[in-house]
This record gives C-alpha cells, structure tokens and sequence, in this order.
C-alpha cells in the first residue's frame, strides 16, 4: 500500500517509546505504530533498552521508584531529537511529572529536550509533522474513547469542562478525516473510564462499574469500535466486554489509521 | 475503620441506588457545564479569581486587620480561634453570656469541620439545622454526604419515612412538596423560638466589614436577622480584600456548585440590625499550615462549591459516606491528610486521577496533581501496606533491568498462554473477578519489531 503523505518537516533523530504493556500485551499496536511512520517516511529508531516510563509506581506515590525507571528512560532516550509514544498516559508522566522525579537532572539538556519533545503519536503527527488528514477508508461506527491524562494533560481532545469553545480534538481531527468513519455520539464524551493505573486493583469495584458505564454509554451511541490513543483503557474495557461477552471491539487509533484502506 | 475501597464496593452492592446517585450528581455538572459556557471569559474568570485568592491569602494578616477595623467599626464583635476547640468554646460562650439553649443554624461546613453540634448538645444546648438537606441529615443522625447537597444519598420515599418519624406526616408520604411544607411549618416554629443564630461566611470583605451568606433556601436570612443574637463563623480564607471582588466570585460560585447563574439569597450583612448582637468568629484550624506548605497551599483556595464532589466519577459511584473525613470527594482528599496522615491514609487513593476536578474548580486548585503528592506522603511515611509496597518494589526491579523484564514477560506470557482461563479470570483474583486479562501473544512486540526490520515482513496477529 503506497501513501503519499509527505513530511513538511524533518523531525530529526526521532525515538520510538513503545510501553511496557503494549510490548507485553498489544504488540499489534505496537507493529500498526511502526507502520504508521514507516508510511510517513518518518526515520525512526526504536532503542531496546526501554521498559517502563514509571507511571504505575508514581501513580501509587512510591516516587523514589518511579524516579529509578525515569533515569532509565532519560538514559535510553539521549541524543533524541523527538520521542514518539503511542500512549496519552506514559506521555503525559514523562512532559508532566518527570521534573517533580528528577530534580537533580534537571539543568542537563537531555532531559530538557525529553521532557518538551516526547509526543503521543496523534500530536506528532498533527503538531510536529504538520499531517492534519489520513487518506483512506474506515467503514465503521466508532466510538471515541478520550483517555484523560491525553485528553486534560496533553490537550489532545476539548475537555468538556473548560468552556472554551471552537476547539476540536487533534484525534478526534485525524479519526473524522477517514473516509467512512462515523465518530458516534456519546452522552458522556469523556468520562474517565475506571482504569487508573494501580487504581483498577487498588478499587476494583468503583473501577469495573465505572468501565460498565462507559461500555455502555458507547453501546447505547450504537458503536462497533472502541478506539483510544491509549491502550490501558483499552485493556480495561476490553477484560470487561470479553467478561460481558459483547461483541464490541477496542482498537487503538494506530490500527485504525494503519488498517484504513486507500 | 474500613477504607474508601471497601466502603464503595458495599455502596456498589446496590447498583441500581449508585446509578441514580451518579446521574443526579451528572445532572448538576451538565448544568454547570451550560451556565460556564454562558459566561464569556469564563476560564478567565477562573484565573481571577485564583490570582484574588492568591493575593488575599497571602496578604492575610493585612486584610484580617482591615475587616476586623471595619466589621467592628460596624458594630460586630471579632473573635479568633486558633482550633477547632477554641472555637467550639467561643460559639458557647457567646450563647451562655446571653442563657441562650436553643440554637438556630444555617448551613456551614466549617460548623462539621469543628463538631460545633456533638459540642453544644453536649454542653444542653438544642442545636436545629435549618437548610432543608441539613435537617434531615440531622434527623437521621448522619453526617452531610456532599457539602451543598448534604442528603444527596437520601431518596424522597426515605426522606418521607424520617419526616414521618419525626414531624408526623403521614405514613407512606414522599411527595417533596408535601415534605417541604411539614419542614417549613416545622422550622418556622423554631426560627421564632430561637433567641440565637448562627450562620457560616461564604465571603468576608476587608475593606467594608460584611460578611456575604449565600444561599438557596432564605433560611439564612431568618437565623441572621430574627433573632437578637448572631454568631457568623468563618475559616481565615474566605477573606478578600474588596468589595468588587466579590463579583469574580459570585460569578462563579453558584455556576460551579448548582450550574445556578446566582443563589436566590445573595446576603450582604453590614453589621448588626438595630438591637442585635453580631459576633464573627475567625477559625484558623488547620489552614495557616495549609498555607504554609509549598505544594499543597493552593488548597485553602477551597470556596466549599462541590464542583469536583459532582465532576468526580468516583465519588458520583461510591457516595460521600465512604470518604472517611467530613468533607468527601476530591477537595476532601486532599484535605484529610492534612488532619491526620495516618488515618486518612486511604483517601488519596479514592481518585482515578482523571484530572476533572482541577478541570472545573472555579479557583484552579491543582487537586489531582496534590492527590498524587499525598501518595507520596503515605508512601513515605510508610502506611502504603506491606503487599502494595513489596509488588511495586519487585516491578521496579524488574523493569530497571531490560533482560529481566523480556524474560519475565516471556514466562509470564507463556503461563498466561498455558494456563487454563479459569485460573486467572477468577473472582478470587483482583483484576480476574470482573475483567478477563488480555489475551497473551506469543511474541513481545520488541521480537516481533527486530524480525520486521530484518525480514520485512510482520508476523500479524496477537497470537
């Protein structure tokens, strides 16, 4: 499949962040990722050295852990003009907190460049790369999950809190240029999921009926898809839908931009 | 004292009663959502009004001498309380020197804060809460669930059986109209009996001396003007420095707290009424601390709106009677442990850390950022628990060492591939009992990405 985007600007040395759970768990989002840029002409690497951003340990307040795998991902990523993750959530912990983590690194112009220039993948494409549309077809209803570390720390979507008017979501951009596409409506358009992090087993009960309601919020809007730039929600919702035994689907915004047809 | 966790799961038993709750408490953002959007400059607005309660607060000493000049030039009488103690004592005091036994109460959370009514009844004195949610709570002997809805948790036909209970309507009655008429005639009996007031301060000016109550219900109105002796109390942060400010926060608070342009009762008191006794009761308890402290002082800011108490999609599905401080919600985690660390140590975790509640505070306090700070607090003074703590030391070790972490996956992996599914899909597992894990695929996407680069080809599927 020949697409012909063309990359208006050069990103320089770029890095790939693939997190630890999808490298576990989704390497299928993973591979849509990589194809993703390679059809973009982006020169990416991906340094194997990388695990884990820190986030869970720093979400249940063990800061001197979190720190530990935040020095290890500074240490993977040097020399990096750009760090492309394919995670609303691990990107927001590296931009947000890793300055509250390492303070003592904060003067050093890696970390500098780390903390301002690592992108969830629908802001590096939108926002670095200049790419506002994707060609191709996606026939199907979907349902727009916008995580909120994406949603409120990236200021990937218009939250639906702050009255600030004639925005539109940067994936919400991307998703609605493919053709056949129907982003359906949802009552709630971006309730927090449930999943949390160490919160979905630290209180499994609000978590799990938090995710139900979502479920059901996007069956009711008479989505086929799930679609998220984060798959931790993702993995949340999913464990539930397959319990439930509905044929619902989850798809990261990397498959679908990645499985559009031309 | 069981933890937040355990309190929602009991809360959740009734799914049916927690969706209801959730929807309410929905119903009032969505209107706070249309009357912000209403306002132009409304994120502005916001920032004001922080910048003024920055500025205020951090000017405190200054403009406390300003009202206190001025409130007194106008007749009041001021008293500082360091604690919750001392102002319990003042508030009685007050109510001795005048042989008052009968007190009449607008709402006021700092009241809840201090244990004002255990205090006074303690003490013989009949203590009646006016605000409608108030008296029922009062009635049930329960603690406010919301801090503007206190008895959001109470259905109609509940409210009906307490009323029958206590004010003798009829069995089986639960029309609001009805109920509402029985606590008003009800009430009214006990505004005219009362020979004292005492109300709460939702804004105190320093340049003039009055205190702002701004309430839905008038009740206020009647405790502050009818009876000849009037307590207003006041935590140190509800002062600002002019009266033009006052607009900012108007604007702002009956948006934020009931999606209400303006509460029905807007009440400016300058001063005593002719032949009354006015006493405003300053509290500290705890805030100049607040204050004090770098990363968290942003949370004296609180204006008590409950914006964050109904964005909260934790706290819409488990209830304010699961937060084990007296202000629930966002606010009040990050509130709590301020008292007491130890024993609140579970109420920084009652968030999914959706980041919603900063989103709507109508003076921008960082809540989430400071609920995860407070984490850290617990982590560090050692009360996370031993389990918790060893499972996230144990993944910190392994995903330091790259070689460890592919060899566990992999293992982990081929387990989870093995493994028949009821093994781990079960309800005796955390995750299992009502999620099934993802399917395990055969190759980590780091193997799978070095064959592609090699062979160009992708291996496909998840398995």
């Amino acid at each position: 499949m020949v697409r012909s985007h063309v990359v208006p600007f050069d990103p320089g040395r770029v890095g790939l962040f693939i997190p630890c759970y999808i490298d576990q768990a989704y390497p299928h989002v993973g591979m849509a990722v990589v194809r993703v840029l390679d059809r973009l002409g982006v020169r990416f690497e991906y340094p194997p050295d990388q695990t884990c951003c820190g986030q869970p340990m720093f979400n249940s307040g063990c800061f001197r852990d979190a720190a530990k795998l935040a020095r290890k991902i500074l240490k993977t990523f040097r020399g990096y003009d750009h760090v492309v993750c394919p995670s609303g959530s691990c990107t927001g912990m590296i931009r947000e907190y890793y300055g509250l983590l390492l303070e003592e690194e904060k003067d050093d112009p890696d970390f500098r460049r780390l903390v301002t220039r690592t992108y969830e993948l629908c802001e590096f494409i939108i926002d670095v790369l200049g790419i506002e549309t994707w060609e191709g077809r996606f026939p199907h209803k979907v349902g727009l999950h916008q995580s909120c570390h994406g949603l409120r720390g990236l200021g990937l979507g218009a939250p639906s809190e702050l009255a600030t008017s004639g925005r539109t979501g940067k994936v919400k951009k991307l998703l609605e240029s493919l053709g056949g596409l129907e982003l359906v409506a949802l009552s709630r358009s971006d309730e927090c999921c449930g999943f949390g992090g160490t919160f979905s087993v630290f209180e499994p009960a609000v978590s799990s009926f938090m995710g139900l309601d979502r479920i059901a919020d996007h069956e009711r809007a008479g989505a086929e898809i799930i679609a998220s730039y984060d798959v931790s929600c993702l993995m949340h919702l999913e464990g539930l839908l397959r319990r439930q035994k509905k044929p619902m689907r989850i798809m990261h915004v990397a498959e679908i931009l990645d499985g559009a047809s031309a | 004292m069981k933890t937040h966790a355990a309190l929602a799961a009991e809360f959740l038993k009734d799914p049916e009663r927690a969706r209801w709750h959730d929807q309410a408490l929905w119903f009032v953002r969505e209107k706070r959502d249309r009357l912000a959007r209403a306002v132009p400059g409304w994120e502005e607005l916001r920032d004001t009004a922080q910048a003024i309660k920055r500025h205020a607060l951090a000017n405190l000493s200054l403009y406390l001498e300003e009202f206190e000049r001025n409130a007194a030039a106008r007749g009041a009488i001021i008293h500082y309380a360091v604690d919750a103690g001392e102002h319990n004592r003042i508030v009685l005091d007050i109510l001795k020197a005048k042989g008052a036994r009968l007190l009449a109460k607008s709402k006021s959370m700092l009241t809840e804060e201090c244990g004002l009514n255990e205090f006074l009844e303690s003490n013989g004195v009949e203590v009646v809460e006016t605000d409608l949610g108030e008296r029922i709570i009062q009635f049930a002997r329960e603690r406010p669930s919301h801090i503007v809805l206190p008895a959001i948790h109470k259905k109609k036909e509940e409210v009906g059986e307490i009323f029958h209970r206590h004010l003798g309507t009829a069995a089986g009655e639960s029309d609001p109209t009805a109920l509402t008429r029985a606590a008003r005639a009800h009430l009214r009996e006990k505004f005219l009996a009362a020979p004292a007031g005492l109300s709460g301060v939702n804004f105190a000016v320093a340049e003039t001396g009055a205190i702002v109550v701004c309430t839905n219900e008038g009740n206020a109105d009647l405790v502050t003007s009818l009876p000849d002796l009037h307590i207003a109390v006041m935590g140190v942060e509800k002062l600002i420095p002019r009266s033009r400010d006052l607009a900012v926060f108007t604007r702002l608070l009956a948006r934020s707290a009931t999606g209400q342009p303006v509460t029905a009762y807007t009440s400016h008191l300058l001063g005593p009424r002719p032949g009354q006794e006015l006493h405003i009761v300053i509290v500290d308890n705890g805030r100049s601390d607040i204050l004090k402290s770098a990363k968290f002082h942003r949370a004296a800011f609180c204006l008590r709106c409950a914006a964050c108490l109904n964005t909260c999609p934790v706290f819409r599905r488990s209830g304010g009677h699961t937060y084990n401080y007296v202000i629930p919600g966002p606010i009040g985690t990050i509130l709590a442990p301020h008292r007491d660390l130890k024993k609140y140590k579970d109420m920084p975790f009652a968030s999914s850390l959706c980041g919603s509640c900063s989103a709507v505070c109508p003076v921008k306090i960082d809540i989430h950022r400071q609920i995860v700070l407070w984490r850290n607090e617990v982590v560090e003074a050692g009360y996370l628990g031993r389990v918790k703590s060893a499972a996230l030391k144990a993944a910190t070790a392994v995903m330091r060492r790259t070689r460890l972490f592919a060899a566990v996956g992999a293992l982990g992996r081929r387990a989870l591939r093995l493994a028949p599914r009821f093994i781990y899909n079960n309800r005796l597992t955390i995750w299992g009992a009502t999620r099934d894990l993802p399917e395990m695929p055969a190759r980590s996407f780091r193997a799978q990405y070095k064959a592609y680069r090699r062979t160009g080809k992708v291996e496909g599927d998840r398995t």
